[in-house]
């Protein structure tokens, strides 16, 4: 079984975030970086689905230079390969144009299953992945917490709202994005991080398709949600009235009752 | 794996006190490869997600999850990495071992557990086992399988630890050894399954075996500690124990060079542990205080505190140069050789240099932690906070491993020897200053040029001082030399300044070399300010040790000289800290 990985470098959980001059994104500069958390738990399902069945897991991954920590990583943890797609802009496209890119970095690879997590950490918008099943021509499902694919079949658990789960039988290949915390990620081993050094990572600048050519959404302005303060007298001097319109608030605006 | 650069030379032990280096010959952090900091990351991932959150049950010596928490790091390669392949180990580097130890230091209590399983258990049959020996023990010590711990220590030989009593007999059919004694605070003693352990044949060959549990091998109650309380430590009861003549590790009679070299080894990675317990403390402490309020605002806003913190990363900093530094020596003196005696004799080389490391490191490492109680206030004295353990726990590093005291006499001590045995020309640059001294002036009027120029100057003369006491000490005791205590810690204290010093200026001046003046400025005020304050103590103890030795005229130009070494104008070092806190506090961690 080929898997193909799609990891994406995001800021640090930890790191001060701070806005850019030009208020479009994050300060970059100090900023330090590590794998998108989702993303960790889907190399990790594609690790034990090899372990299980056998084949050949690649990781891809796209970006400046520094994604390359990540690709490292993820070799060290028991990828066999890796692709790199590499171009300083890869960092900030939208969805649409960052599955373009991707399908036509990983199509020649005529794989079995692509597997993601079911969104990034920094942009969140969660799509990019189902916008590359599309591209590819491959089935999808989202926020996937257990894969069985000894089957013909492939058969998948997703997670719905309110404790609820729902099993899913799909044909290969397919793409699937991964939920976080399903399982416990390995740790590189000393010899892993060591044999990693050998194994290859193919770098491949996108073609055709620049970054704002695909792109059908760009961030405007980012900002730092605003605290304000605003006091609102209810019932017009009628307790009863007001308790009534003080209840359907917090119904309908608060969302807290 | 080795990211000591090619051209790196091999530098003779000792020989910083009295010659030049250039940035491009010392290793630092920043040389690191993409392998080590993913082992450092590794290593920091295992400790902090396995070991930090099972520190409790650890305390209630529960030795199970020890031997687990050992097995699980076994299998990461975290003590085989220093172990060749043909034992079941990685083979990897010296700096490898190192980085492993210093994010292990982000426990005590498991690095306790860890540095006499990989550490000082392991090591004597790396370099000392015979054969079979070796294929026996190193597989399943670097798997966890079996628990190592290393005893040398009794009731009456601490520091005096040629003066064991336990004895070891040949059987009369000569194929084992019988071993009697005890020993004292053993780590890992409670469920250790091998262990390395001196004693003397025919009552005065002091001769290392290597021993298995077994019937006559008992442990005393664990003991009650300060701290490190997560590890276990007993005596050891030998009686009439038997060990085969293929466990004698070395010969019999050599169990000395056995001891000691280990101990060099210990020292260096001892270093290495304090700064990543250092580091974690001084993170936790900006955390602390850019979360605590008082009088309205968050106390690392205040200068008392900004001081504190900024004392705390100038310590952090400038031991981590002095640890890879010196790591850096042993790794291009050992990398052409795979013979372990080869290895040894290259470690051996530097054992001054492993000497200070230990020294400063430990006591940088306690005072990082008494700070770090000072800024927690009253919740630093509380035990629901992490400041009390780490200052508990800190405190063992500057006893164990040989004592700071021990030390800082091993460190004049073993120049000295060099200097006799004419592997280090040490007497004839003292009496050339000795010459420069007696000149009337040889100061040059010349402005210093160049990144750190000034400090240089005032590293390069701290080692003048240094030379300038040990010389007029050479002279005065001679032979007796050794029996001058204070005066050997008084100079081994200008001797790790200068140490120190250098270390961090070259460090600095490599990282402005290579990344540049915007990223190298922050830590030049480090430098700055660590340059400014060392050669402060620096002249009070060459003051103490110069006004013990000489009188009259002599100790007047010994001063006149000594002022001359030591001139500087003080730079604001309160203004300084303040930027280096700031740095800290801005991005909310250690940063440096």
């Amino acid at each position: 079984m080929k898997i193909i990985v799609l990891m994406k470098q995001v800021a640090n959980k930890d790191a001060i975030l701070r806005i850019n001059k030009a208020a479009t994104w994050i300060e970059e500069a100090d900023l330090t970086y590590e794998v998108n958390e989702s993303d960790g738990y889907a190399l990790e399902e594609a690790l034990r689905l090899k372990e299980k069945l056998g084949g050949e897991v690649i990781v891809c991954s796209m970006g400046p230079t520094r994604v390359k920590s990540v690709i490292k990583d993820a070799l060290a943890r028991g990828a066999d390969r890796a692709i790199h797609v590499v171009g300083d802009e890869l960092a900030h496209i939208g969805p649409f144009a960052a599955a373009t890119i991707l399908a036509e970095a990983i199509k020649g690879e005529q794989s079995d299953l692509v597997l993601t997590g079911l969104q990034s950490d920094d942009y969140g918008f969660a799509q990019t992945g189902v916008i590359l099943a599309e591209l590819l021509g491959m089935p999808h499902a989202t926020i996937v917490i257990e894969v069985d694919a000894s089957g013909e079949q492939l058969r998948v658990k997703r997670e719905l709202e309110n404790g609820w789960y729902q099993w899913y039988t799909m044909p290969r290949p397919a793409l699937l994005t991964i939920q976080s915390g399903i399982s416990q990620i390995r740790y590189a081993t000393l010899k892993g991080i060591m044999a990693a050094k050998k194994k290859e990572i193919r770098e491949v600048t996108p073609a055709s398709a620049a970054p704002n050519g695909g792109s059908h959404q760009r961030v405007t302005k980012i900002y730092f949600p605003e605290k304000t303060k605003q006091t609102q007298f209810l019932g017009n001097g009628d307790a009863k009235a007001g308790a009534v319109q003080l209840a359907e608030k917090l119904r309908s605006e608060a969302r807290i009752i | 794996m080795s990211a000591v650069a090619e051209e790196q030379k091999i530098v003779t032990g000792g020989s910083f006190l009295i010659e030049e280096s250039t940035p491009k010959d010392v290793f630092t952090p920043e040389d690191f490869t993409e392998e080590h900091h993913m082992i450092a990351d590794t290593t920091r991932q295992f400790i902090d997600a396995e070991v930090r959150p099972r520190i409790p049950e650890l305390e209630k010596h529960d030795w199970n999850l020890a031997r687990e928490l050992v097995r699980k790091g076994a299998e990461l390669g975290l003590i085989g990495a220093n172990v060749p392949e043909e034992y079941g180990g990685l083979g990897l580097d010296q700096t490898s071992s190192a980085i492993i130890a210093e994010m292990i230091g982000r426990t005590a209590s498991f690095a306790t557990t860890f540095g006499a399983q990989g550490g000082i258990g392991l090591l004597p049959i790396l370099y000392f086992g015979t054969e079979e020996a070796k294929k026996k023990y190193l597989p399943k010590i670097s798997s966890g399988e079996m628990i190592a711990a290393y005893a040398l220590t009794e009731a009456g030989s601490g520091s005096d630890a040629l003066a064991a009593k336990a004895t070891a007999r040949l059987s009369a059919d000569g194929t084992h050894y019988i071993l009697n004694g005890e020993k004292m605070w053993i780590t890992n003693g409670g469920f250790a399954d091998v262990f390395v352990v001196f004693a003397k044949v025919d009552g005065d060959k002091f001769s290392g075996f290597i021993v298995e549990r077994q019937e006559g091998l008992t442990n005393g109650a664990e003991e009650h500690k300060m701290g490190i309380k997560g590890s276990s430590t007993t005596a050891l009861v030998l009686s009439d124990v038997k060990t085969p003549v293929e466990n004698l590790l070395g010969e019999v009679g050599k169990g000395a060079k056995i001891a000691f070299n280990i101990l060099n080894i210990g020292r260096f990675k001892l270093g290495a542990m304090c700064n990543g317990g250092m580091k974690l403390a001084l993170h936790d402490s900006v955390r602390y205080a850019n979360e605590r309020h008082q009088f309205g605002k968050p106390i690392s806003s205040f200068g008392a505190i900004k001081a504190k913190l900024a004392e705390m990363a100038i310590k952090t900093w400038v031991g981590e140069a002095m640890v890879y530094r010196t790591i850096g020596m042993i790794e291009t003196a050992t990398r052409d050789t795979s013979d372990p005696q080869a290895k040894l004799r290259a470690i051996e080389e530097y054992a001054a240099e492993c000497s200070i490391v230990k020294v400063a490191l430990s006591e940088y490492c306690n005072f990082v932690v008494d700070e770090m109680v000072q800024i927690y206030g009253g919740y630093g004295y509380s035990a629901d906070y992490p400041a009390e353990k780490a200052y508990r726990d800190a405190r063992i590093n500057r006893i164990f491993e040989g004592t700071s005291e021990i030390n800082r006499m091993l460190v004049p001590g073993m120049l000295m020897k060099r200097a006799m045995s004419g592997k280090l020309a040490l007497l004839p640059a003292a009496q050339k200053l000795m010459d420069e001294v007696l000149s009337p002036s040889m100061l040059s009027l010349d402005e210093d040029e160049g990144v750190l120029a000034n400090e240089m100057r005032l590293a390069q003369n701290a080692k003048k001082v240094a030379l300038m006491v040990l010389g007029t000490a050479a002279q005065k005791y001679m032979m007796e030399l050794s029996d001058q205590q204070e005066i050997l810690m008084g100079a081994a204290d200008i001797i790790t300044d200068a140490y120190a010093m250098e270390s961090a200026i070259l460090r600095a001046q490599k990282l402005h070399a290579t990344k540049g003046e915007q990223a190298a400025t922050r830590y030049l005020d480090i430098v700055q300010v660590f340059s400014n304050d060392a050669v402060e103590r620096i002249e009070a103890n060459a003051k103490n040790t110069l006004a013990a030795m000489s009188e009259g005229d002599e100790l007047r130009t010994q001063l006149a000289a000594l002022r001359r070494f030591t001139k500087n104008t003080p730079m604001n070092t309160v203004a300084a800290r303040q930027r280096i806190a700031d740095v800290m506090i801005k991005s909310n961690k250690y940063t440096y």
